[in-house]
């Protein structure tokens, strides 16, 4: 892919792969082991501009691209999959669509400070009984004296514990289905909006996933994000960029369990001999980096195509699924390679490959990635 | 204020390897970064741009692929880039370099120098005070602490077991080690559009030596001869607790009589 960087890109490369070892790697073990969210790496990242890569520079942001953005994630990936998502869900999921379809209010208030890193931002869709079948909104939303007013909860919903600003879909129209359904801009101060409880999970631990209650909670008409009924379409847009995030993140998952490997297979003698001059390591690793090279050509690809603003539901999908199959199927195939070693803390791949799961099912799980682009190519 | 810092492109590496036939450096395959004590010195230099309000020019010596330097230190936030390039320049020893870079400062002008104490390939630490000793003006080498105050800079510097405090007025030039800073980040902003700013070229139809004087030709230190140092043996790696790893390494420098028994 490097004939296709630009110079900016690949320099921006250089920063991104300096900055995840320097500031990344050494905070990997501990995010993961004791839940660690790494608030001071996030502010470093805003320090540098990490917080708004593709946004234009009078909104606060870095006047990057898409593709820088979608190297970001990768690279930090490489290190720590909780610090790639939490760039994610903020750049994609929650600035992406004030850029898209804020008001000029909503940028200057809300997509200013998100981009410049001084707040964190999440998206809020999946609900307890809203998982794959999303349009089943059970939120609600009420137009009362200038308010609309919010009753519901959400679930699953990362940086939930640490975001200021939310978008949050709820329904102002429960007759219309899907097209009754509307974003809006939360604030986490708001009055009737609290935090729920935490998830414990299997990977990206540090990652602050929580539920999210609405009683009662009041958000101001100017914070209805596009019009009412818009929320649906701009939910599955937005997901299409989240999905080259989570893909970026996928990809930067397996590449980093492919440097272990590379490293461990030189060093790890047995039968007095590194295990990396043995022909069936060879052929595992073989796959593994081809499948993996497969897979980033799927991702820069629906990079590329945002940035050219002609990316289509099916490439954001497939570069989402396959990635994300690779950095698994790559993972697992690493924990093997490392043998008792690799079933150990000792060593980072067993996190890699309970990282690399979340992959397959958030921000739509594969089996809905095969809807998406089975749906765009059988009309 | 007018901060100048020069910077010079070197290998990554701390083990450059020599070529065994023509003494030269071996480059393929070797990434090239901006020496990283010249790093030190561009954030000395962006932090009294911060505190004080300076323009910051960055300038460099070598080849035209040298140019990478340059636009990092635009990412990190320098004003001007100067690339300083010409044939004729080639093979030019420590000497020649700092009376090219001396010459290259007097036609910039300046208030305060800033070079890294040494580059990583030559070792030399030379070529920073010798541009100060070609202008005439006063010199502080291995400095780990700078503050200015109008027109005096007060320097703490690292000697092998000691540190000194000294201060001079401005103009003067300052030689830092990694100890006075951690450099700054490039800013993401900033790499977007680097690309676009303006390097100035100079070359010797601007700075004018006789090409006797500079260059290989010019250069009074001859180089006798070049050599890589032999390999070293393979190392062990040891899997176990720390523990257990004291024990492996203190039973082998026993064993080798590197420590009593």
């Amino acid at each position: 892919m490097e004939f296709l960087l630009t110079k900016e890109q690949l320099l921006a490369r250089e920063l991104f792969r300096e900055f995840a070892e320097r500031e990344v790697k050494p905070l990997a073990q501990k995010v993961d082991e004791e839940e660690y969210f790494p608030q001071e790496t996030v502010r470093k990242m805003a320090e540098i501009g990490m917080m708004g890569i593709p946004f234009p520079k009078d909104l606060g942001g870095a006047g990057g691209d898409y593709v820088t953005y979608t190297m970001a994630v990768e690279e930090l990936a490489k290190y720590c999959a909780t610090t790639a998502i939490i760039l994610s869900a903020h750049t994609s999921l929650c600035c992406y669509p004030i850029y898209m379809w804020g008001t000029e209010y909503q940028k200057e208030k809300y997509l200013k400070p998100l981009v410049k890193g001084e707040w964190l931002g999440a998206f809020a869709l999946t609900e307890p009984n809203a998982g794959s079948d999303a349009g089943n909104q059970q939120t609600t939303a009420k137009f009362v004296d200038d308010y609309y007013i919010l009753n519901g909860s959400k679930i699953f919903i990362t940086n939930g514990g640490k975001a200021d600003v939310f978008i949050v879909f709820a329904m102002t129209d429960k007759s219309k289905g899907t097209k009754g359904i509307s974003a809006f801009i939360v604030e986490k101060g708001f009055e009737g909006f609290r935090i729920g409880k935490p998830e414990n999970k299997l990977g990206i631990r540090g990652s602050s996933t929580t539920e999210l209650i609405f009683e009662d909670c009041k958000v101001p008409k100017e914070n209805l994000l596009g019009a009412e009924g818009m929320g649906f379409k701009i939910a599955l847009q937005t997901l299409d960029g989240g999905r080259i995030g989570v893909a970026a993140q996928a990809l930067g998952i397996a590449e980093g369990a492919i440097a272990e490997v590379l490293k461990y297979v030189k060093e790890r003698k047995q039968f007095s001999k590194p295990i990396g001059s043995f022909q069936g390591i060879q052929w595992y690793i073989a796959d593994m980096i081809t499948k993996t090279e497969a897979a980033k050509l799927l991702v820069y690809n629906a990079a590329m195509k945002k940035d050219k603003g002609i990316l289509t539901s099916a490439d954001a999908a497939m570069a989402k699924k396959y990635a994300s199959d690779v950095a698994m199927e790559v993972t697992t195939q690493a924990v093997q390679i490392f043998g008792g070693y690799g079933y150990t803390k000792d060593y980072p791949v067993e996190r890699m490959m309970r990282d690399a799961k979340i992959t397959q099912i958030y921000e739509g799980t594969n089996e809905v990635q095969k809807m998406v682009i089975a749906a765009q190519y059988i009309k | 204020m007018r901060i100048l810092v020069f910077a010079k492109q070197v290998p990554d590496t701390t083990e450059v390897k020599v070529d065994p036939v023509k003494g030269t450096l071996i480059r393929d395959g070797v990434k090239s970064i901006m020496n990283p004590e010249d790093k030190n010195a561009l954030e000395a230099a962006l932090q009294l741009k911060d505190k004080f309000g300076a323009k910051v020019t960055v300038i460099t010596m070598g080849p035209p692929t040298a140019e990478a330097i340059l636009r990092e230190s635009y990412a990190m936030g320098a004003d001007e880039a100067v690339l300083i390039t010409d044939p004729l320049y080639a093979g030019a020893d420590t000497w020649v370099t700092s009376m090219i870079l001396a010459r290259t400062a007097q036609i910039i002008g300046f208030d305060l120098i800033l070079t890294g104490r040494q580059a990583i390939d030559g070792d030399t630490a030379q070529v920073g005070i010798e541009i100060a000793e070609h202008i005439g003006i006063p010199v502080i080498a291995y400095a780990t602490d700078i503050t200015l105050k109008d027109d005096t800079v007060v320097v703490t510097r690292e000697l092998d077991n000691t540190y000194e405090v000294i201060s001079t007025k401005l103009p003067c030039l300052i030689t830092c080690t990694k100890d006075l800073n951690k450099p700054r980040y490039m800013r993401i902003s900033n790499i977007f559009g680097c690309f676009d700013k303006p390097i100035t070229i100079l070359n010797n139809s601007i700075l004018k030596f006789d090409k006797n004087e500079v260059g290989l030709v010019g250069s009074p230190t001859k180089v006798k001869k070049t050599f890589t140092k032999g390999p070293k043996v393979q190392g062990t790696i040891f899997n176990g607790t720390p523990e257990e790893g004291v024990e492996v390494i203190l039973s082998k420098l026993k064993s080798e009589k590197i420590i009593n028994a």
